[in-house]
């Protein structure tokens, strides 16, 4: 394997990793609030974590390099905060990545959360456990399964993210050529071979984590939730 | 519900000249999009064919080529990739000819950037330049041999930022994230003059030519439509109107 595929691998890995790791300290509090919550809000708040399934990651992409260019509203508080602009980045990719990302982690894991249900979170509270003790010793043991597809999910997606990263990335080696973004470009350089290979690895890779979710999981199949 | 249709159809057939009216489905680099719908729409008014764009990267539309894709014409954005597919067999040898040459410009949104000599690229007061992927796009190969030959090309290589295609360069520049960048001059320059913003037009003598070939495809051989339309691209109100849209033009064809 050539020195670029490795780097582009590598850098999917760590991108995928970071991206995972946020995931699950921001998305398990907006979980379990939309899972317990009877607020007004919820629908709307949901709908807004729903997006980026729906929209084009093109879409995405283009909101993305104009909110955080140096005239979009990102792009000036980043700035005024002396840290630059955020695309061409790896941490503008990070960020745009946990938004790209974001339903796959929050969606089980509310899920997980609603199927949890009252009563042991109730018997918790009768044996005085309180709120941070329940949430801790019993919704997120309980949650596991939604723990493992979340974050599965979420790295999996990440890895396979390309729209957004080719529009806010500007294919810099090592820093944001990320391997979907490299097999495109031996695509479009008529490098067959090449293409071959890296597409290879990362069908291979893309099976044995879905292949790990549902032995994981196994639960889950054919109920629905 | 089915007599507006019949009405629809009825209305098209007259509109269409019947008995010579054939349809062209061309295959265009994204590059000349512009240039390509302003030319089929006066060729559909003047020959009575119609003709049906599809626009793309050059490397991927030669790809879908190669699959079988159903297209009379290719407009590539180089010479490449038109030479290859008549070698390949899959284009008429002798039909290749340059519709364009294109031309580079060093180009910033904000209007007192870049100065008309390109020392802007010395001075450095930048944090990105933009230039299309030298590996994938003509522009970005020009680009890149511009900067060799001012001695730049390493010192600048950390602030480089790289676009898929010149389309994707262009945005990145337009919308202030790279504060300058070698771009299309097709994209930056309406009626002759600079549409906005502050540019160094790149001297042709700084990279090789960006030769942008046409070529007819074998699907498309006993097609009178593409006959046609490859005929109409080298006429002179079809080579003034390329040139209005900020292209060069080889010197030796004008006769064709």
């Amino acid at each position: 394997m050539s020195e670029a595929n490795l780097t582009a691998l590598l850098l999917s890995l760590k991108l995928a990793s970071v991206v995972t790791l946020l995931l699950l300290l921001v998305g398990t509090p907006i979980a379990w609030w939309l899972a317990r919550t009877r607020s007004r809000w919820k629908a709307p708040v949901g709908a807004v974590v729903a997006l980026p399934i729906v929209l084009p990651p093109s879409v995405l992409g283009f909101y993305l390099l104009v909110a955080m260019g140096p005239e979009g509203p990102v792009g000036q508080f980043t700035r005024a905060m002396g840290w630059g602009t955020l695309p061409f980045t790896f941490t503008g990719l990070v960020i745009a990545s946990v938004i790209y990302s974001l339903p796959f982690m929050v969606q089980p894991l509310q899920n997980a959360f609603q199927a949890i249900g009252e009563r042991p979170l109730e018997t918790a509270a009768t044996l005085r456990a309180g709120p941070w003790d329940r949430f801790f010793s019993v919704a997120i043991p309980l949650a596991r399964p939604g723990f493992i597809t979340g974050g599965i999910l979420a790295f999996a997606h990440t890895i396979g993210e390309f729209g957004v990263v080719l529009m806010i990335g500007g294919n810099i080696p090592g820093e944001t050529r990320v391997a979907s973004v490299l097999v495109y470009d031996y695509v479009e350089a008529l490098e067959y071979a090449d293409a071959h290979w890296l597409a290879g690895v990362m069908l291979a890779f893309a099976f044995l984590v879905l292949l790990a979710l549902y032995a994981l999981n196994p639960e889950r199949r054919g109920q629905g939730r | 519900m089915k007599r507006p249709l019949r009405l629809l159809s009825i209305l098209l057939l007259l509109a269409s000249p019947l008995a010579t009216a054939g349809t062209v489905k061309v295959a265009v680099a994204a590059n000349f999009i512009k240039p390509m719908r302003a030319i089929a729409a006066a060729f559909e008014r003047d020959n009575g064919h119609r003709v049906q764009l599809a626009a793309g990267s050059s490397g991927k539309l030669y790809a879908q080529i190669r699959h079988g894709a159903p297209f009379d014409l290719f407009l590539s954005a180089d010479a490449d990739k038109p030479a290859r597919l008549a070698s390949e067999g899959l284009a008429v040898p002798g039909s290749r000819f340059t519709y364009a040459l294109g031309a580079l410009v060093l180009w910033s949104a904000d209007p007192g950037l870049v100065d008309d000599a390109g020392t802007v690229l010395r001075q450095g007061r930048f944090e990105h330049l933009a230039l299309a992927n030298p590996k994938l796009a003509p522009y970005g190969a020009a680009a890149r041999a511009t900067l060799q030959r001012l001695g730049l090309w390493e010192a600048l290589k950390p602030r480089m930022v790289f676009g898929e295609n010149i389309a994707q360069t262009y945005q990145f520049v337009h919308s202030g994230n790279a504060q300058l960048g070698f771009v299309a001059r097709a994209q930056v320059m309406a009626d002759g003059r600079l549409s906005a913003g502050s540019a160094w037009p790149v001297p042709q003598t700084m990279h090789p030519p960006i030769r942008q070939d046409a070529v007819l495809l074998d699907r498309g051989r006993d097609n009178p439509a593409a006959t046609a339309l490859l005929a109409y691209l080298r006429s002179a109100p079809v080579r003034a109107l390329i040139r209005s849209h900020g292209y060069a033009l080889p010197a030796e064809d004008a006769a064709a």
